[in-house]
């Protein structure tokens, strides 16, 4: 029995501005089904944090537990990793980030960690407008213990084994528009062309972004009359925009059609292009983000690409107003002033 | 670009690099594949069939193979290929009892004769491919014994006579009637006895000289490499002076400096005209000589023999520098000052062989060119007289063993097919085969984990004993483990991946999981473009691309084959069996084994 990756990678790969190649940022070889979406998403990761010119200590991922929740093991094993309880990504992902705010927060999620078992969590983290990019590997069932129906399943969705699904399904993305995130965005495992750019702008976007990306599960929910498997994904698929994210103006070099394209500038300068395909949809407004969200729910489509960004968002540092250095490293003198202090403030209450 | 016919056998024969650049096309990883499973005898048959002289091979083969290893391709500078060729001879080694699994004689005659001029790798093979048809093959040549250059031009140490003898028996006992010193001086004559056919493989037998001043006067002391070489094989020549020149920089001149050194030489030097890195020996031979403590000294043109009282003292040289013009074409420009005199008691001459046909009458039907070679046909090899062919070095001159091998077997299906009275022009298709490696879930029929070895070094007898005869071998060969793991260095190129378009669902497993970015899923266009729009850009435009038909999203599957290790990542990520890894056998078809039944 042999499942080893060869040591060899292609001699000519390009290295990035760091001088790293795309190998750098792999991780182990991944033991999910093969065909999983989740492997897919994991590779636009990978894509994604090398053409970022990320260093990999930079940045820390995290998980819950279930199929997507193992993914952090197979990218960016050069990254720092916390593999939490279920549901409860978000919670460690807070402190975390409250410790050290100098790290990028990659939390990774599924339909069962987040819209069950995690939704109390899901729901407060973007409240509190987390600096952080949350990834939902959304394949509408509970693949790890044999693919019953999540609570993200549709309505009327048809399982491996034939029973339909009778209740309403939670609509992640809306959610997350509804609760106040500031950067929204919905994607297909299969379409990396459009979860890459995606992926770049969410995780330089400096409040709480989120990607619910469709990513079938090829062993329990790739059957006719289920609404998340490969084929009724690609016939459903409906895209706001085609994406490209340009950290810098100056290389935008992507010429689109008179009308039809959109730039949203970003507070540190970099660009999210837009090549708009929905009418009457503009990224910028919640109400008509929610709005297309809606209708093509309501015409069996799936709206994929940018749904929502605020480019002023602010996290939930800026909010609370906590120190502008990490305070995981401020010393004993700074963090404890002394029983001199102590009195002063006491003073100040009386 | 349209989609790959894999049912073309060339598509996957050119995948495998090793096999595509061997003459012979002789089924590497499948015999490499054997010798890692300890079956020498069987892999040592594969290689009989292709190449004739496993163990003669796995010593001295110029080795096409190793250039074109995909291993050597692979990232970073140290990746060597594989010890293709000496891997060849761990299975000679150790081979079990191969004779009875030969064709077993006697054969029934079919009433055709046939003469073969000259017992070198050429003829032998023709002797091999056609005797067990029952053709009565007639062998001449002038020396004692059969094996033409292999037994007069390469040294004993470097290929015992033992192994020599061993594989060129294994074709005379096959009925061959012999007729050694035997010079035959003309071919009219022979034609006149009734042959239905002639092969010509007498070779490239004339050694080129060097007419420059003093080679007269030195002549005693000055030798034709070829001949020398010949003189000491055949035992006629037993010493030669203390300090040796060697002229020449190919490999005919490592054989002279090295043997030369176990004949008293205590001083041999090489000097060449070129730089050391254009010099035409292999660049293991050049090792060897080094090894053996022979300089060579390259930008030396020789000008003159010094002969002083009729005995040669040395001879002069003029040091040069190679400079190039726009188009890459080399001179050698003097870099002045005086001429540099080098001692010697011998000077052996190895600057080229050329062909030689002063047997042949001009007047049977054989049309010579204006550089004296005969006119051949690339395919059938047959001459402007139908019934004369030519093979090995004396069709198009000087080349190797395994390219006169390689003439062979295709003029053995011509003299064949024209014995039947059938066009020799409609050649036998190969033999092909391709079938699925899957026995399970990360289980498959080859070795697919690709290992991280560095090529195993071919151990070596002490140079004290080497030195001192002339007969002992200087390589030892592998052992056991290190052949093994020497073998396992091999990718196993001929397990194919075989990828079958309606069962994909485009999950981009296989593009996500391969190590070498070999795998795309991109809109179609020209070829010039496709190469341009994979995640690694295909720039070694002597690999080709593997095109799928149109999928569902209007993509196509394109994998470059440059890069691919045949780890079988792709097939084992890939959901739907659309990637499948199959193993691939090519075998050329010999005159004994397809051409009877090819209709």
């Amino acid at each position: 029995m042999t499942y080893i990756r060869p040591k060899f990678r292609h001699p000519e790969l390009q290295k990035n501005k760091l001088g790293y190649t795309v190998d750098h940022y792999e991780g182990a070889l991944s033991t999910l089904c093969a065909g999983c979406g989740h492997d897919s998403i994991s590779a636009g990761i990978i894509q994604a944090a090398y053409e970022m010119n990320i260093e990999p200590h930079k940045l820390a991922k995290l998980s819950g537990i279930g199929c997507s929740s193992k993914t952090p093991a197979y990218f960016l094993s050069n990254s720092h990793g916390f593999n939490s309880v279920h549901g409860r990504m978000p919670s460690v992902a807070t402190g975390a980030n409250l410790a050290n705010r100098d790290l990028i927060y990659f939390g990774v999620s599924g339909d069962g960690d987040t819209a069950s078992i995690g939704m109390g969590q899901f729901v407060h983290v973007i409240r509190r407008g987390l600096n952080m990019t949350y990834i939902v590997m959304n394949n509408g069932c509970y693949g790890l213990t044999k693919g019953q129906d999540s609570a993200t399943a549709d309505q009327g969705s048809k399982n491996k084994s034939g029973n339909v699904n009778l209740f309403e399904s939670i609509d992640l993305a809306s959610l997350a528009i509804e609760l106040g995130a500031t950067f929204v965005a919905q994607s297909f495992s299969g379409d990396k062309a459009q979860l890459v750019p995606l992926i770049k702008a969410a995780m330089n976007h400096p409040g709480f972004a989120f990607i619910n990306v469709i990513s079938p599960c090829v062993t329990f929910n790739n059957n006719l009359g289920s609404t998340k498997s490969y084929d009724y994904v690609r016939e459903h698929v409906e895209a706001t925009a085609t994406v490209d994210f340009v950290p810098q103006m100056k290389e935008i070099s992507v010429e689109y059609g008179k009308g039809t394209h959109k730039q949203v500038v970003m507070h540190d300068g970099s660009v999210i292009q837009l090549h708009k395909l929905a009418e009457e949809w503009d990224p910028l407004d919640r109400q008509s983000a929610m709005n297309a969200v809606l209708n093509s729910k309501a015409k069996n489509e799936i709206l994929t690409g940018l749904l929502y960004v605020n480019p002023d968002a602010h996290d939930l540092h800026h909010m609370i107003n906590t120190s502008d250095v990490p305070l995981n490293t401020l010393g004993k003198d700074v963090l404890c002033p002394g029983s001199e202090m102590l009195v002063d403030i006491n003073a100040g209450l009386r | 670009m349209e989609p790959t016919n894999i049912s073309d056998p060339e598509y996957f024969h050119k995948v495998v690099d090793c096999q595509h650049a061997c003459p012979a096309h002789t089924p590497v990883p499948e015999y490499i594949r054997l010798i890692a499973e300890e079956k020498y005898t069987e892999a040592y048959m594969i290689n009989w069939d292709s190449n004739v002289f496993p163990g003669v091979l796995g010593r001295t083969c110029d080795r096409p193979c190793e250039p074109a290893c995909r291993r050597g391709r692979l990232e970073g500078k140290e990746e060597e290929p594989v010890a293709i060729c000496r891997l060849k001879r761990v299975a000679a080694d150790n081979k079990g009892d191969v004779k009875s699994l030969m064709p077993q004689g006697p054969f029934k005659p079919n009433g055709k004769k046939i003469a073969l001029i000259g017992a070198g790798p050429a003829s032998l093979t023709v002797a091999r491919d056609l005797a067990p048809l029952g053709y009565e093959i007639h062998l001449y040549d002038e020396q004692k014994l059969g094996g033409g250059f292999m037994r007069s031009q390469i040294p004993s140490f470097r290929l015992p006579e033992t192994v020599l003898n061993e594989e060129v028996n294994y074709i005379l006992d096959l009925g061959i009637h012999t007729h050694f010193n035997h010079y035959v001086k003309s071919l009219k004559d022979t034609l006149s006895k009734e042959y239905d056919a002639v092969f010509v493989g007498s070779g490239a037998p004339k050694g080129r000289d060097l007419d420059i001043p003093g080679r007269q006067e030195g002549a005693a002391h000055i030798h034709i490499g070829i001949n020398w070489l010949a003189n000491v094989a055949f035992e006629h020549t037993a010493k030669v002076g203390k300090k040796v020149i060697v002229l020449g920089g190919g490999n005919t001149a490592m054989d002279c400096c090295r043997t030369a050194r176990r004949l008293g030489g205590d001083e041999v030097k090489v000097f060449v005209r070129s730089p050391f890195a254009e010099m035409k020996a292999s660049p293991w031979e050049k090792e060897d000589a080094a090894h053996e403590d022979i300089p060579i000294i390259d930008n030396h043109v020789p000008k003159t023999f010094v002969v002083e009282n009729g005995v040669l003292k040395g001879m002069t040289f003029e040091k040069v520098t190679a400079e190039y013009d726009k188009d890459g074409k080399r001179k050698l420009v003097p870099v002045g000052g005086p001429d540099i005199f080098i001692e010697a008691d011998d000077v052996l001459i190895a600057v080229g062989q050329e062909n030689s046909f002063p047997w042949i009458e001009r007047d049977l039907g054989i049309v010579f060119d204006k550089w004296d070679m005969p006119t051949v046909n690339e395919v059938t090899f047959v001459s402007t007289n139908p019934k004369v062919f030519f093979g090995g070095d004396s069709a198009w001159g000087p080349k190797n063993v395994i390219t006169a091998v390689a003439h062979g077997h295709q003029a053995a299906i011509s003299i064949d097919l024209m014995c039947r009275g059938e066009s020799m022009t409609v050649r036998p298709s190969p033999f092909v085969n391709l079938v699925s490696q899957k026995m399970g879930i990360h289980e498959w029929a080859y070795d697919s984990a690709v290992v991280n070895d560095e090529r195993y070094v071919v151990p070596q007898a002490d140079k004290k004993v080497t030195l001192t005869n002339r007969k002992k071998e200087v390589e030892l060969g592998f052992d056991h483990i290190t052949g093994f793991k020497e073998a396992e260095r091999c990718l196993n190129c001929d397990i194919q991946t075989v990828f079958t378009t309606d069962k994909c669902i485009e999950c981009d497993a296989c593009m996500d999981v391969c190590p070498t970015a070999c795998i795309s899923f991109t809109e179609n266009a020209d070829e010039s473009d496709l190469r341009n729009m994979l995640k690694v850009p295909a720039t070694n435009k002597s690999q080709d691309l593997y095109v799928s038909s149109v999928l569902p999203t209007k993509r196509v599957m394109v994998k470059d084959e440059n890069m691919c290790l045949h780890c079988g990542l792709c097939a084992e990520r890939c959901p739907t069996s659309a990637w499948d890894m199959q193993k691939f056998f090519y075998n050329v078809t010999k005159a004994h084994t397809g051409c009877s039944s090819h209709k």
